[in-house]
């Protein structure tokens, strides 16, 4: 479903490489979580399987293409067996929530017999059949994340990729879209989440895949999201382990909200929301 | 491809920048009016050349008994000499490329010369022997007046031969170098129209980031996200066109119909025909250059 086959990608300008040497291969319908110090690459991965960046050296294959191979005109079309949920649920202020999941499909050019269908059916998935015509400032913020999620899931993508989806939203929220993505997992699609949040990645026991510098350190099924490596010289900006009341037993990093705006790849968005002009 | 949605999203864009899309309207209709007058102007010198250079004739002028220039020493031409004329003129070398020719004596010229500047003090002073006999030539090509000046010019008795097209040629040139700037002032302006097409686009993009940001990351294809911008410069442009199109029609009815032609009866003008004939070329103009304009604007914005 996706492999990477000795990918690395470098920045123009940075000195050391977002990714390199990394060779990984999630099969259809795997739950996977990419854990890693911010910074650590988790973005870059997501981006190059989106094919927005191109790898520097390696080949990157998605859904049995070799991304390198689709030409830029056939970029689009790529892009409609992936769904995509950020953070910030970036849904458009101005459309009801019927409106937000359906702009997604009529810009593929679906029907509105087929939109009329698909949409109550997906909201229905994600709990929220009941607001359909509200806007986005109605909602609560786990409300809108689910609105994002049934925005990336309508047109049934082979392959889900979630940056942070719950980095805005409270452990009982989160627990809520996580149940929500675990519903949509079972339903045969891939699931990729780059994430921080510890208490999901160790309750949810699913394949974690952790990146440090770059590089992959870890990869085990019905993994935690424990670190066990802090690469020598990032002392300083990498987390502090702490151990928290709901697993005493594991060391773990605290979320450093304010610590990551400094960091370069925390302010440039993984995705062009803001189109550089 | 949803039309409905694509002119939705269309008539969104136009409401969401509509002074810049008031502007474009009106540099479009003031850039292409520019350009429709340059074309009425060139017609109209089209007309004027085709309706005076066929009545356009070569004077051969006579001696009179006043005259120093040419091969005359203020000496009228003789009967002898005017027949050489005409025999030349008749002559088996100069018959194919002369249509017909007329002798026009001095009382002839004099009835002429008085009925030419009646109201003027300067009839009194001319008197028939004043005037030059002339021979009227018209040619069967009006551009092969050489030949006459080579056969006739060093012949006794003759003063000048003049081609009248000569005069014509300075007007002409007068109104083409007119005809020439209207067209530089419409090529600068449509140079702006197209630019401020290109800044509106991207504006109006910019204003809808968050849609396109979203098309493209649900695989939206680039045709589909390029279409309602490309329509929003045309349907701009096709509006100035228009204006251009009803302003030059305004022009030809109302300024060259309505009063140039009563204020200069004897000239021919150009008619709304030739005002409708420009129109088409009008609009393919404005929206071949407002479709360009868009269509690179918003490929760079997507691209960048």
């Amino acid at each position: 479903m996706i492999l990477f086959d000795d990918v690395s990608k470098m920045y123009r300008g940075a000195p050391k490489p977002a990714l390199s040497n990394v060779s990984i291969n999630i099969g259809a319908g795997e739950f996977v979580f990419m854990v890693g110090a911010s910074g650590s690459g988790k973005s870059s991965f997501l981006r190059l399987i989106l094919k927005e960046e191109r790898p520097s050296a390696g080949n990157v294959h998605v859904l049995g293409q070799d991304l390198r191979r689709i030409p830029s005109r056939k970029v689009p079309l790529f892009r409609r067996s992936l769904g995509v949920v950020f953070q910030d649920f970036r849904l458009l202020p101005q459309k009801t929530v019927f409106d937000n999941v359906a702009f997604t499909l009529r810009v593929i050019g679906k029907s509105s017999g087929f939109i009329h269908d698909a949409v109550p059916d997906i909201l229905q998935t994600v709990g929220l059949a009941q607001k359909a015509k509200n806007y986005p400032h109605e909602l609560s913020g786990g409300e809108q994340q689910r609105v994002a999620i049934a925005r990336a899931a309508v047109n049934k993508p082979a392959i889900m990729l979630c940056d942070e989806p719950t980095g805005n939203l409270d452990p009982a929220t989160s627990a809520g879209i996580m149940n929500v993505l675990s519903r949509i997992n079972a339903s045969g699609t891939t699931v990729i989440m780059a994430t921080h949040d510890s208490g999901i990645v160790n309750q949810m026991q699913r394949r974690v895949v952790e990146i440090s510098a770059g590089r992959i350190v870890r990869d085990e099924n019905e993994g935690g999201y424990a670190t066990t490596t802090i690469p020598l010289g990032e002392l300083d900006t990498a987390p502090i382990p702490v151990i928290t009341e709901e697993n005493s037993a594991v060391a773990e990093p605290t979320p450093l909200r304010s610590k990551s705006s400094s960091d370069p790849d925390e302010i440039a968005s993984p995705f062009p929301w803001e189109l550089r002009a | 491809m949803n039309l409905g949605f694509v002119l939705r999203e269309v008539a969104a864009g136009l409401s969401r920048n509509l002074s810049m899309v008031v502007s474009i309207v009106l540099v479009t209709f003031i850039s292409l009016t520019f350009v429709g007058t340059a074309i009425l102007l060139q017609s109209q010198i089209n007309q004027m050349k085709s309706y005076w250079f066929d009545r356009a004739q070569v004077a051969i002028y006579m001696c009179t008994d006043f005259s120093t220039l040419g091969g005359c020493d203020q000496l009228a031409a003789s009967p002898d000499q005017k027949l050489a004329i005409e025999q030349r003129l008749t002559s088996a070398t100069l018959a194919p490329y002369v249509e017909r020719f007329y002798f026009e004596d001095r009382d002839q010229a004099y009835a002429n010369f008085q009925e030419q500047f009646k109201d003027s003090a300067v009839v009194d002073l001319v008197s028939p022997e004043l005037l030059p006999e002339t021979f009227w030539v018209n040619l069967v090509d009006p551009q092969q007046s050489d030949l006459i000046f080579e056969a006739i010019s060093g012949l006794p008795g003759v003063e000048s031969v003049i081609d009248q097209r000569s005069y014509l040629d300075q007007i002409f040139a007068l109104l083409n170098a007119g005809s020439l700037t209207a067209v530089a002032v419409a090529s600068l302006m449509l140079l702006a129209a197209a630019l401020l097409i290109a800044t509106t686009i991207r504006l109006s993009a910019f204003s809808r980031r968050r849609e396109l940001a979203i098309m493209r990351l649900v695989g939206a294809s680039n045709r589909f996200i390029q279409t309602p911008f490309v329509l929003e410069g045309l349907v701009a442009a096709t509006l100035g066109a228009a204006l251009a199109s009803a302003a030059v029609w305004g022009i030809v009815t109302f300024f060259v119909q309505g009063y140039l032609t009563e204020a200069l009866p004897s000239t021919v003008f150009v008619t709304a025909s030739d005002a409708f004939a420009a129109m088409p070329f009008l609009f393919m103009t404005g929206i071949g250059l407002a479709v360009l304009a868009s269509y690179v604007s918003i490929t760079r914005y997507l691209r960048a």
